[in-house]
């Protein structure tokens, strides 16, 4: 039986990951990730989880725990933040290039120096180019949902790339929200057991992490190019099944229009910024303004057709970055502008909340204003 | 535990030949036979069988398993394979194995 609990958003995504019966977890806990850890643990400890948690010595033995694990066939876990996601990125290309369906979960949490613990996406954001899916969520229970998905899609033969399901540091990781925790049985139907395409075994010798020359690393970089469009369909199909069988869904799985459907100009939002977004929005609304907001939930791969269809009729854009390529501008920005090139549609780019500083009603409301008139985005401090 | 039989992975192949695997797996054991790392050398060793003492220690030492025993219990440097890293001659307690520019 489903049951609904007040529960954390770490909790939730332990919660969820005991559901999806991983059998090796390597953790490394790192602030705000801790507590899925700590909760996995406890599982285990009370034999509620058969898995066995390695206490690894770093997030790099973690990574490549969890490869060692991949490669010996089972499915598997991990969490971090921050530098610990920084300390994993040697390991974190090779995991996408061998095409191993792992999930790890990041509580995104901004990069040192100065040395900060909170919130804002420069962790994720500085991954994004290295072969993982990254699905961003809003609320406690799209963290538990997302984790769940998570597995299925990275595992579909026609993808098989791993996901990080990025939550926001703190401001998901530990808040408490009502979550519907689901049956196991559904979950088991909706998330059969994993069947690894190959595994390390002695009678029939194999090679993971093997060398590729000039001759072919090309070709091998352009089918992970390949499987990431993949996703794309994918992506939708499984939310598509999880909305059937769980009756939750967010938006298509890629993109979630907030009152698109009569807006004139529009927000670009990404993970928990998207709730105050959504307030403010129901404020103009009210005031008769014809303003909308688009989520975006897949960083990874870029939905970029769905950004184009959804923006056909908007004329000024704006776009919230938690993170700034230093020497450039906010990536998403940069993104958006690229893939809207062919339209009319101006875009604002604004910087928010790095290392944690809140990103006030007030500062989305003048973000509308600047987006309405069509000027320049700012920094929003 | 089961594995999936997929056919997929030999199904497309690079312009070289070499199959393009999901996750650049190697699934054909023993491949890197085929990879003869000879051409790397710059230094090469030359063993004098009259001076060896066949203590095994360059055989014991090589790091890519390029020196082997022949069927008359002499050993022998399979060139295929040498890198010309020379461990072979720094560890030979005789100095039986002396080195050269390879001129190719």
């Amino acid at each position: 039986m489903s049951e609904k609990k007040v529960i954390s958003g770490s909790d939730a995504v332990a919660q969820a990951v005991k559901l999806c019966k991983p059998k090796v977890l390597p953790m490394y806990p790192i602030t705000p990730s801790t507590l899925i850890p700590e909760k996995l643990s406890e599982f285990i400890a009370n034999g509620e989880m058969d898995a066995q948690l390695i206490h690894v010595e770093s997030e790099h033995s973690a990574i490549s725990a969890l490869y060692g694990a991949y490669a010996a066939g089972v499915r598997t876990f991990t969490a971090t933040a921050s530098q610990g996601l920084a300390l994993m990125h040697e390991i974190i290309p090779i995991v996408a290039g061998s095409r191993m369906p792992a999930v790890m979960v990041v509580a995104n949490r901004a990069l040192s120096g100065p040395l900060n613990i909170w919130n804002d996406h420069s962790d994720a954001m500085s991954e994004r180019d290295q072969g993982w899916i990254q699905l961003y969520c809003e609320d406690v229970q799209e963290a538990f949902d997302t984790t769940i998905m998570a597995y299925k899609i990275a595992e579909k033969n026609n993808v098989l790339l791993p996901v990080m399901v990025c939550i926001d540091g703190f401001s998901l990781t530990h808040v408490y929200e009502p979550v519907i925790i689901e049956d196991q049985n559904k979950v088991d139907l909706f998330l059969p057991e994993y069947k690894p395409r190959h595994y390390l075994d002695p009678k029939n010798p194999k090679t993971f992490g093997a060398f590729a020359q000039p001759n072919t690393y090309f070709e091998f970089k352009e089918a992970e190019q390949e499987a990431m469009k993949e996703a794309l369909k994918e992506i939708q199909n499984v939310h598509k099944e999880f909305a059937t069988t769980f009756g939750r869904e967010y938006g298509g799985g890629l993109i979630e229009l907030i009152n698109m459907q009569d807006a004139e100009y529009a927000l670009v939002t990404v993970g928990g910024t998207t709730g105050t977004a959504r307030m403010v929005l129901e404020e103009l609304r009210k005031e008769g303004k014809k303003a909308g907001i688009i989520r975006i939930k897949s960083v990874r791969p870029f939905p970029k057709e769905e950004i184009i269809k959804a923006t056909k009729k908007i004329k000024n854009l704006g776009v919230i970055d938690r993170h700034i390529s230093i020497g450039s501008e906010g990536p998403l920005f940069t993104e958006i502008k690229a893939t809207l090139k062919e339209e009319n549609t101006k875009v604002a780019g604004f910087i928010a909340g790095l290392g944690g500083r809140d990103i006030s009603r007030e500062m989305i409301k003048k973000a509308f204003e600047i987006i309405e008139k069509g000027e320049e985005g700012v920094w929003l401090k | 535990m089961s594995e999936e039989k997929n056919t997929k992975d030999f199904e497309k192949k690079s312009k070289c030949g070499i199959p393009l695997t999901v996750g650049a797996m190697v699934l054909e054991p023993g491949s890197t036979k085929k990879y003869k790392t000879g051409d790397w050398r710059t230094y090469i060793p030359e063993l004098n069988q009259e001076k060896c003492i066949k203590c095994g220690k360059c055989w014991l030492n090589c790091p890519d398993g390029a020196i082997y025993k022949d069927k008359e219990g002499k050993f022998q440097i399979n060139y295929d394979y040498c890198k010309g890293c020379l461990i072979c001659a720094k560890e030979c307690p005789v100095k039986c194995i002396q080195y050269k520019i390879e001129e190719k």
